[in-house]
């Protein structure tokens, strides 16, 4: 029923000598056409990031009623994103699904990058970026302390929680192949490097035993944090009073949409990264596949969660409400947008159900790019139509973004991908050591 | 320091036998160097659990205990604002922060308390001197048995490692060309003039 998670039966040396080489290949055009493309758009949001610092953020198109926009769509969007990878490496480990051997690196980096983009935006629209510090509770001349019964000091510990603990778990996991690198790869100065960062590692047994029990605890305290991150980013929206914001369902809807569109990225960078680096034995049909039924099960709990959220509007009585979902969503300034998010989010994944579609490499790809398109239009819908259509008519205002704005988010996007490019160079971004295990415990069930 | 003993095996299921073989002996004292964790090596190896746990568990709690108490401190007691009536010690808006601090605390102390108890980072060990201990990251399995066990003999226990299957065999300490093992070792009795080269060199002082 199941196809290979490994094709052929590669030796060690030969898994080795495939997943390590990566780093030392020569680099192919299309990579240096990609890191060309991804240096100018960093370029870009670094410009726009000076804009924005040095003239203020009256540079942005958010003002009132819609006082939050662009910083925090592209800050729920990509926090998103990353969830998947952590979904990936810390829940799908604990659960013992197999198939997370070959892509768990990749999407762990991906959640990294993720992170570090989402991260930009909070920090610009602090306006003065080098107070950030003011967040943390210490000792002042102020005498005043951080609120913590805002979401917004939740969110500062979370999103920093986050990320430390991805990059911990990424490094961690790292360790073995970093030592691999150390004693397999060509020319001193790439054996000191990795040298450097193997710290030493052995594969001594008697260092196993605290390795794996380290890697299980991050595991552990993955899982429910992933989980914890983005309820407390939604609670940034439940706890307030806005029509189309209090739902006690936006958590579990947050983090759906979450891993929905994280599965969707790691589909959008996995299919033409397997095609570039000749991946195909290791990471094959079956994760592909396995990848694909995951955005159609998340896709399903969004479907239940937008219709909860419609039911709840409804039932609520309110007419503010009411009026949100039933005519200022599908009606109001940039209801486009609110059409694009039900067609991408709710109609599109449904061609995942034919198991021709999840076989083509093309179809996969364009659907996992459009169900990201899809839940940014969400993160619009929910952010901007919600603010502009709020309890008084006379407050009504409508929304359209400066060009910083753009440039802002299509920068980031280069950013991303500039960082995933330099990753996918100097590591091994297919976790030889775990896969090198998986390859000897399958041979050995095959007799 | 006292050099240790280092043996070379092609399979995972060789050391395995290896080492059960060695335990059987009498060797206590005994180490694996493998390129991933090989099922049933900790059990042969008779490792103690990992107390990493118990070490960790004090962080986790203090990290989340004292978080809670500096929140509950600061926004209760030392700066109270009122904001719509509602209490100033409001325990559950200070259990986000609590929790990702425990997260957090447990995570950074995990791996700290990891890299000691594996004395990491090392800047040099002598095993890395021992010729072709770099396929222990790649494709091979190899053995140690420490110097301090006191069922290790020069001369013996080389021979013997050779008939368990060893493709070679090597001292810690020693510049060692490491000896492979030649058709001519087969009884663990007769080998212990004519395990050849670096092997039955004298241990350097």
């Amino acid at each position: 029923m199941a196809e290979p998670l490994i094709l052929g039966e590669p030796s060690d040396r030969e898994l080795s000598e495939q997943l390590l080489s990566v780093v030392w290949r020569p680099r192919s055009r299309l990579w240096l056409l990609a890191f060309a493309a991804a240096s100018a758009g960093t370029g870009l949001f670094f410009l726009c990031a000076a804009i924005t610092v040095s003239t203020g953020i009256g540079v942005f198109g958010n003002n009132i009623p819609v006082a939050w926009a662009f910083d925090i769509i592209n800050f729920v969007w990509w926090v998103g994103i990353g969830h998947a990878g952590t979904f990936i490496s810390a829940i799908l480990l604990l659960l013992e699904q197999k198939w997370r051997t070959s892509i768990n690196r990749f999407a762990e980096g991906m959640t990294l990058f993720a992170v570090i983009q989402a991260a930009m935006y909070p920090l610009l629209h602090l306006g003065r970026p080098w107070f950030g510090y003011w967040l943390v509770p210490y000792p002042s001349t102020l005498d005043v302390w951080p609120q913590f019964r805002s979401a917004l000091p939740w969110d500062a510990a979370a999103i920093a929680t986050y990320f430390t603990v991805s990059l911990l778990f990424w490094y961690v996991g790292l360790i073995p192949d970093f030592a691999s690198l150390r004693d397999r790869a060509p020319g001193k100065a790439r054996r000191v490097l990795y040298g450097i960062f193997a710290l030493g590692w052995r594969g001594s047994t008697r260092q196993l035993t605290h390795y794996r029990v380290l890697y299980g605890l991050l595991a552990g305290l993955a899982t429910p944090l992933v989980i914890s991150v983005h309820s407390i980013v939604s609670s940034d929206f439940a706890m307030g009073l806005t029509p189309g914001w209090h739902a006690t369902i936006f958590p579990p809807f947050f983090v759906a949409g979450a891993i929905f569109s994280g599965f969707a990225m790691v589909l959008t960078l996995l299919l033409p990264v397997r095609r570039m680096f000749g991946l195909e034995n290791v990471v094959t049909q079956r994760h592909i596949g396995a990848l694909a039924k995951m955005i159609l099960v998340t896709a399903w709990i969004v479907i239940g969660s937008y219709i909860i959220e419609f039911f709840a509007a409804w039932y609520s009585g309110s007419e503010v409400e009411s009026y949100q979902f039933f005519v200022a969503r599908p009606t109001a300034p940039g209801a486009g947008v609110f059409w694009v998010q039900m067609v991408c989010n709710a109609l599109v994944p449904q061609l995942l159900w034919s198991r021709r579609v999840r076989e083509s490499g093309v179809a996969l790809w364009i659907i996992s790019v459009l169900v990201n398109v899809g839940m940014w239009a969400e993160r619009y819908v929910i952010i901007v139509l919600s603010l502009q259509r709020e309890f008084l008519p006379a407050q009504w205002g409508d929304f359209s973004p400066s060009w910083v704005d753009i440039g802002l988010f299509t920068g980031t996007l280069g950013f991303f991908s500039l960082l995933f490019l330099i990753f996918l160079r100097l590591f091994p971004f297919i976790p030889v050591s775990e896969v090198k295990e998986l390859n000897h415990e399958l041979r050995k069930g095959h007799g | 320091m006292k050099a240790d003993l280092l043996a070379e095996f092609e399979t995972p299921e060789a050391l395995l036998a290896a080492v059960e073989e060695l335990y059987r002996r009498g060797y206590r004292v005994l180490d694996a160097f493998t390129p991933y964790p090989v099922h049933g090596l900790e059990q042969a190896l008779r490792l103690p659990r990992s107390k990493l746990p118990w070490l960790v568990l004090p962080f986790a709690l203090g990290g989340g205990g004292g978080c809670y108490g500096l929140q509950a401190y600061l926004n209760g007691w030392d700066y109270p604002l009122d904001v719509g009536g509602r209490p100033p010690h409001s325990a559950p808006s200070f259990v986000p922060i609590s929790f990702e601090m425990m997260v957090l605390a447990t995570a950074l102390m995990g791996v700290l308390i990891f890299f000691a108890l594996c004395k990491l980072p090392e800047l040099h060990h002598p095993i890395f001197e021992v010729e072709g201990f770099a396929g222990a990251s790649q494709d091979r399995f190899w053995l140690g048995i420490d110097g301090r066990d006191p069922a290790l003999k020069r001369g013996t226990t080389e021979a013997l490692l050779a008939s368990l299957g060893a493709s070679r065999v090597a001292w810690t300490g020693e510049t060692a060309k490491a000896a492979e093992t030649s058709e001519a070792v087969k009884k663990p009795t007769e080998a212990a003039e004519e395990v050849p080269g670096a092997v039955t060199k004298e241990e350097p002082s």
